[in-house]
């Protein structure tokens, strides 16, 4: 299997681009031939085979195809059409769909993958050295098989990096879109985030399926948060119903840096989203929050790691999820606590609600811990919809399915308060109850 | 850590010595002659061998689990190993009268002795040493009810039509790697049998003592508990201190028919190796129990000996309204490592099953949770409880929980939670000033976070644990 990707490695090392990243290309191709897809065995994967992934070739494509001028994000904009926004269309930067870069917040540069291999360091907007510290350095591709092969193949993405002291208000609205053309398509992004010292800002990381296409979005990000940065990091997954989607995060933070990263999964017919960040200094935290609602035959996979490399760390983590049809959830979060981690604080949490008798949940919330003074817990529910919550809101006039609507709503919405950006938020909401309230919502 | 709690004096491993006893000890390595050989001695029937056999055959295309333990260890030499240890004076089928006075003088000293009038609360004993059993007490008294008790080998001579029955019927021979081995080379064990309606008039138990040098042990122990029994069983184990690291890898079997209900407690104190981790018992066991419709099974166990644990009493919940409990403590000190848990299995309807685990590290031990809950999509209205905590002690040392949560019924309803923290020097202070030392205080402590577990033990059992703990956690306070 491993070796269907090797046309494409040849082909991106042709394709230039700086030294360093051709060096980095060929370690990364050469451990995921190493590594291959990987299987049930690895216990990453205990609960997600990537067979449907793994047992065919997906294409690479050298340009966006579609039809990017017609494109309508409306829909997708939570209300919000002025954030600034950066569009790429089948893994490919857009340019007319996207904000100018003087149009860019205060404080903010940003240039893609694509302008650094097609234009060289010059295009870059003075953040060629900036890629070359970072690409590549937070995220472990020796261990993880699409971390490499992202980093053997990805051509574009959007590399966004907030100065140091700015305060950047309006969010930053990255968008990745597969449309019609997509089919058969491996739409490899790579985005690099920089959140100077002691800056604020957040970035929407949407993808978004137009149709019924059956890609494979394989995306990594990376984050480098400095001392006393803020950085939000929202990610909403509207992958069209037979796409597969495999998405890594991977963060670093330095002292008194603050990471908050919220998933939001609600397409694909195979998602595995990875969410990892290591507190590397003093005082840093993250809190990592996400909401599955889940349908027909999906199968939705979540795995997070906060690694507490230095004292004084925390980290809060709440992940929901709302099973229905024959879909299958996956939760498997890891809190490790490194010897010097001294007064680490750690909470995680996962609640399930399976809503049709076919639906499937496997948790797996685990503690590696080597340091002694610390306060970890973990917790993880599966249930239904409470009876005496339901029998009060009947007491009180509601009908059966009018109160099942609500308490499912009420589960979800629980989760989805945590999001600080309220366009955002509403929207989610909106969405949620929408869904809930136009379906009768399996019977418990 | 502050000073106060600082450096309590390690006590030795008391059940370190070794008994000097001519032992009857076949050559050390493992092929199918060695399996042929041990089935030979013990004078068994055709289908045993053939049983064996075919766990050998299966156990030749297995690799041990080195992915998802989190154990480090050298890796076993499986052709050093003796398969075959028995004291020569051992008389088979263990009638008390004959045992060697120096087996008598080792239980003695072990505190398990086997003369039945000595006997302090009418615990029936089944002594195994080594590979062998050399005694079973109380049994004329316990076969008046027609309770069965006595050695596995004993079992397979007079009752081999229950064995046949029963054997590898909850964990067959290719269940896993040791339990393949352990099908292949199993020496002696208990066998309990308890019929219909009956409840056991006093409590069953086996103790195990490694003693040879280089011998692994290998027991296979059978509980049947028919409709409508009870049985509470009890287990013991040490080992002589030595620089070698001595393999145990035994297989215990629960069928507990409808209504019918095992409690099954163990106090594992093998020797668990010196403070650098030199020597000590590898322990990989298979504990299994089948509880059918209204049945219950429930395993606690306190954990403090052994290099090495890997062992998850599980419960597979088959029948209607069926119970599964498991109530556990874990101790690792100096170079120890446990990876322990459980696995509850809910595939009858209305099935519960409650968790209780308490991990204690110290030193620079290693100790992990790992645990499974299973829904199967028939399973309606399971519940499942489970609570581990985990209590670190230095920072040199380990806690983890990896717990396996995987539900396909949605009128299931699962709870777990964890934790890990450490005893706190306000709670050592607040003891301290109403009077009691840095040592009692710790002690304390520890004994309030194992109540849990510590109240589901036999009154003796309780006390046991509680004193083994201390000792095991002596000198890693600082």
């Amino acid at each position: 299997m491993t070796t269907a990707y090797s046309d494409d490695f040849r082909t991106v090392a042709e394709l230039g681009g700086p030294g360093w990243l051709a060096e980095r290309r060929r370690a990364a191709a050469a451990s995921f031939t190493a590594l291959g897809f990987p299987t049930r065995k690895n216990e990453n994967w205990h609960y997600t085979s990537v067979a449907p992934i793994s047992d065919r070739t997906f294409r690479m494509v050298r340009t966006p195809g579609g039809d990017a001028s017609s494109l309508d994000l409306t829909p997708y904009q939570f209300n919000s059409p002025e954030w600034p926004r950066l569009v790429f269309l089948n893994g490919h930067f857009v340019a007319e769909q996207s904000t100018p870069a003087d149009k860019l917040p205060e404080g903010v540069r940003v240039t893609t993958l694509g302008a650094l291999l097609s234009e060289g360091a010059d295009a870059s907007n003075g953040l060629s050295d900036l890629i070359e510290q970072h690409l590549g350095r937070v995220a472990d591709g020796e261990e993880h098989a699409f971390v490499a092969l992202n980093t053997a193949l990805a051509t574009d993405g959007a590399v966004i990096v907030v100065g140091s002291e700015m305060v950047v208000d309006t969010p930053l609205h990255v968008v990745f879109v597969a449309d019609g053309a997509s089919s058969g398509q491996a739409i490899q992004t790579r985005t690099l985030f920089v959140a100077g010292r002691h800056s604020k800002a957040t970035v929407i990381e949407s993808f978004i399926g137009m149709g019924e296409a059956d890609y494979f979005t394989n995306a990594v990000s990376e984050a480098v948060l400095d001392d006393g940065a803020t950085f939000t990091n929202i990610k909403v997954q509207r992958e069209s119903q037979s796409a597969f989607h495999i998405c890594t995060t991977s963060v670093h933070q330095a002292r008194d840096s603050h990471y908050l990263h919220f998933s939001c999964a609600l397409g694909a017919a195979l998602s595995r989203t990875n969410v990892y960040t290591i507190l590397d200094g003093e005082g840093s935290g993250a809190t990592l929050n996400g909401l599955y609602m889940l349908d027909g035959d999906q199968h939705c996979d979540h795995q997070t790691r906060i690694e507490h490399a230095k004292p004084n760390t925390f980290s809060r983590e709440l992940y929901k999820g709302l099973l229905d049809g024959n879909s299958h959830g996956v939760f498997n979060g890891k809190v490790y606590v490194h010897p010097e981690a001294q007064k680490t604080d750690g909470k995680q949490e996962n609640n399930n609600i399976l809503l049709s008798p076919t639906a499937h949940i496997d948790t797996k919330p685990e503690l590696e811990i080597y340091a002694d003074d610390v306060r970890c817990t973990h917790g993880a529910t599966v249930g239904q919809l409470d009876d005496t919550a339901l029998f009060y809101m009947r007491s009180r006039g509601l009908s059966a399915a009018q109160a099942r609507q609500l308490l499912t709503y009420a589960f979800a919405a629980d989760v989805l308060e945590t999001i600080e950006l309220e366009a955002v938020r509403d929207s989610l909401e909106e969405q949620t109850l929408e869904r809930f309230t136009r379906h009768e919502v399996g019977t418990a | 850590m502050s000073s106060s709690i600082d450096s309590l004096v390690s006590r030795e491993y008391q059940y370190g010595f070794v008994t000097d006893i001519e032992a009857d000890q076949i050559p050390a390595g493992l092929c199918e002659d060695t399996v042929r050989l041990i089935s030979s001695k013990k004078n068994e029937p055709e289908w045993l061998l053939e049983w064996r056999l075919k766990g050998y055959r299966r156990w030749l295309t297995m690799t041990e689990p080195h992915h998802w333990p989190k154990l480090e260890y050298t890796p076993i030499d499986y052709n050093e190993q003796v398969y075959y240890s028995a004291p020569r004076t051992a008389k088979p089928l263990g009638s008390l009268d004959e045992v060697d006075p120096k087996l008598l003088e080792t239980y003695t000293k072990l505190g398990i002795p086997l003369h039945e009038q000595k006997l302090l609360a009418g615990v029936a004993v089944d002594a195994v040493f080594d590979s062998v059993s050399v005694g079973t007490t109380y049994k004329a008294e316990l076969a008046k009810v027609g309770v069965i008790f006595c050695s596995f080998s004993e079992a397979v001579q007079n009752h081999p039509e229950l064995v046949r029955k029963y054997l590898g019927t909850v964990v067959p021979h290719s269940d896993n790697f040791f339990a393949a081995l352990n099908a292949a080379v199993f020496s002696d064990g208990s066998f309990c049998y308890i019929p219909k309606g009956v409840r056991c008039p006093m409590e069953l138990s086996t103790y195990f003592r490694i003693n040879a040098e280089n011998t692994g042990q290998f027991e296979r122990t059978l509980i049947v508990a028919e409709e409508g029994a009870y049985v509470s069983y009890l287990e013991g184990c040490t080992a002589p201190k030595r620089s070698t690291n001595q393999l145990h890898a035994a297989v215990v079997e629960l069928v507990a028919l409808d209504g019918a209900t095992i409690k099954y407690s163990t106090v594992q104190n093998w020797y668990a190796g010196d403070e650098d981790g030199v020597g000590g018992i590898y322990n990989f066991v298979t504990k299994r129990g089948k509880a059918m419709k209204d049945a219950k099974i429930s395993w606690t166990q306190v954990e403090t000996g052994s290099a090495i644990t890997w062992k998850y009493p599980s419960v597979i919940l088959q029948g209607d309204n069926s119970v599964g409990e498991f109530y556990s403590v874990a101790v690792v000190n100096n170079m120890q490592q446990a990876d322990t848990g459980t696995k509850m299995i809910h595939i009858g309807r209305n099935t519960k099953s409650n968790i209780v685990s308490k991990g204690i590290s110290a030193g620079r031990g290693q100790n992990s949770y790992r645990g499974q809950v299973k829904i199967l999509p028939r399973a309606e209205g399971a519940r499942n409880y489970t609570q581990c905590d985990s209590m670190l002690v230095g920072n040199r040392c380990g806690a983890h929980t990896f717990p396996y949560i995987e539900v396909g019924n949605n009128t299931a309803t699962l709870e777990h939670e964890a934790s890990t923290s450490k005893i706190g020097e306000d709670q050592i202070f607040y003891l301290k000033q109403r009077g009691l030392s840095a040592e009692q205080a710790v002690s304390m402590i520890v004994s309030g976070f194992c109540k849990d577990v510590f109240q589901e033990l036999p009154m003796e059992f309780a006390l046991e644990a509680q004193q083994l703990l201390g000792i095991t956690l002596e000198g890693s306070v600082g």
